[in-house]
């Protein structure tokens, strides 16, 4: 069956339910949080409609501009610490067996939907005094008694690589497996060894991938609301975690409202640049 | 040799940061006594029956199943026809639903449940649970939108043609060609659907959280009074529901194809 524009109406029929329910749940959703960034506070209920501009000028104050700049650094150092384990793993994967890719892809896939607060119980478990890893030292001889490892900036960055790197598999797994065989034969039938095919030839060849992956980890990385609080101090809190706070707990929905619509540009602007890295890619 | 050494090595590495966590958790599971303790003190199946018998907890189980399958089956709904039209005509302006239902899941999860808390507030329907339902659905439309559009494109489009040219009307089309051979593209992405609802905090908490818990929540909550082994149990369960489902999707489907790899003929 050719595709055919759509000659009469009924032919839309199959349109009507998702165009409704994607509008009315998603966009008008989206465009009232908009609506509301711009809003005044109200203390006693959830907010009055007006319009000021407050909310977006409360965080060019220099508390704000730390949060920011910190979610912008854990982001960066979770999206390198994955994109660097993940590449030569993900390569290494494509060239096993289709029964092992298997039960990797299923066992990567299980890791990446687990919950936030799981990964969160599960590393503050993994880093306690009473039922961590230290344990494990202490009885191999290798430390005196067991200690605490969090709350700390290295919890935080742990938990967050652990979270993110079964997505970068996932996000690199395609353009590797589909990696042209014929250029790594060329390249060992020339006498490369496979270290040095794959620095020369695989590494080069989807150099505008892996830019293409650092940015989505890292847009990835920059949603992470819970791993901060169950992992770090205070000081350790991104902006996913304040717009949560502000919204929850403070209960100031325009200022929350203001946060998120930065955010919303910010992993925009990122987005639109991995597309343009992409097409790049295609054009070669 | 030595190269292959070093490559079991880096698997094995990757293998036991990504199960660490995870086996501390179930051994903690295990423990006889409330005190949280790796390697377990004892051995004791209790923890996991609480799930089941503890009333919160076993509310909050429900809570967590009846989201998940509802709002999986939305997310189908909604993926369904619009996938298909998309296959069927040619009309460029209707990929903006497509982005639009894509967009949820690319952006950083708290701004679509902050969007969905002012949208329910301002409507004043906050704290239905139905409207948790939905937002699931529109969150995680994504994942049967994907696998349903990589079903359509695998469909061999001479074949379909063939049944019309027979006098099959659209419908008839549909019934008995497109929909058996979409079928396992269909239940994958429920089932992916299903696994990420069960397992999603922000959302559900923000549209439900001041009165329901699911399991994601509850186990949240709990966590501030400190640590029991009952949440360690439902955080096993949690991930022997994923590995079951996705195991499934591997052994009836092409998982590899689905995630992306051209064709289950190749490599």
């Amino acid at each position: 069956m050719r595709r055919e524009p759509p000659k009469s109406l009924a032919d839309y029929t199959p349109l009507f339910f998702p165009a409704i329910m994607l509008v009315v749940f998603f966009v008008m959703p989206f465009s009232t949080m908009i609506a509301v960034s711009f809003f005044k506070r109200d203390p006693a209920g959830f907010y009055t409609p007006d319009f000021v501009i407050d909310n977006y000028a409360r965080f060019l104050s220099a508390f704000f501009g730390r949060v920011l700049g910190f979610s912008l650094m854990l982001s960066v150092m979770v999206a390198i610490c994955c994109v660097v384990i993940a590449f030569p793993f993900t390569y290494m994967l494509t060239r096993r067996s289709r029964a092992v890719q298997t039960v990797w892809l299923v066992c990567l896939l299980s890791v990446l939907s687990l919950s936030e607060v799981i990964i969160g119980f599960a590393w503050s478990t993994l880093f306690s005094r009473t039922a961590g890893i230290t344990n494990l030292f202490v009885w191999l001889g290798l430390m005196q008694e067991p200690v605490a490892l969090l709350p700390g900036f290295g919890a935080v960055l742990t938990g967050m690589v652990y979270q993110a790197l079964p997505y970068t598999i996932l996000v690199l797994y395609p353009a590797l497996v589909r990696l042209d065989p014929t250029l790594l034969e060329a390249a060992r039938t020339l006498g490369a060894s496979p270290v040095r095919a794959f620095v020369n030839v695989v590494t080069p060849a989807l150099r505008n991938t892996i830019v293409a992956t650092l940015i989505m980890v890292f847009v990835f990385a920059l949603g992470s609301y819970l791993l901060p609080q169950i992992l770090g101090r205070p000081q350790h809190w991104t902006l996913s975690v304040l717009i949560t706070d502000q919204a929850i707990y403070q209960s100031n929905m325009p200022f929350a409202a203001a946060m998120a619509v930065f955010l919303v540009l910010i992993s925009l602007a990122l987005v639109g640049l991995t597309l343009l890295v992409g097409r790049k890619e295609n054009a070669l | 040799m030595k190269q292959m050494f070093l490559r079991r090595l880096y698997f094995v590495a990757v293998a036991l940061f990504l199960a660490a966590p995870l086996i501390v958790v179930a051994g903690v599971s295990v423990n006889e006594k409330q005190d949280l303790a790796f390697p377990p003190v004892g051995f004791s199946l209790s923890w996991y029956a609480q799930i089941f018998l503890d009333p919160e907890w076993r509310r909050a189980l429900i809570a967590s199943v009846v989201l998940a399958l509802t709002s999986a089956a939305l997310a189908v709904a909604i993926a369904l026809p619009l996938a298909w039209f998309l296959w069927r005509r040619i009309a460029p302006w209707a990929n903006i639903f497509q982005l639009l239902g894509v967009a949820p899941f690319v952006l950083p999860p708290v701004i679509t449940a902050l969007g969905f808390l002012t949208f329910w507030a301002t409507v004043g329907l906050y704290g239905q649970p139905w409207t948790a339902a939905i937002s699931h659905a529109i969150f995680f439309v994504t994942l049967p939108l994907v696998t349903l559009s990589l079903g359509f494109a695998s469909i061999d489009r001479s074949l379909v043609e063939a049944a019309s040219t027979m006098g099959a009307d659209d419908r008839t089309v549909l019934k008995t060609v497109v929909l058996p051979l979409i079928l396992p593209y269909l239940v994958s992405g429920y089932a992916f659907a299903f696994v990420l609802s069960l397992n999603e905090y922000i959302v559900a908490y923000m549209t439900i959280g001041f009165v329901m818990e699911t399991l994601p929540i509850k186990i949240f909550n709990a966590l501030r009074y400190g640590y029991t082994p009952t949440m360690a149990a439902v955080s096993v369960f949690f991930v022997a529901i994923a590995a079951l489902v996705f195991g499934l999707i591997a052994w009836f489907g092409d998982i590899r194809r689905l995630l992306g790899a051209m064709s289950s003929e190749e490599n």
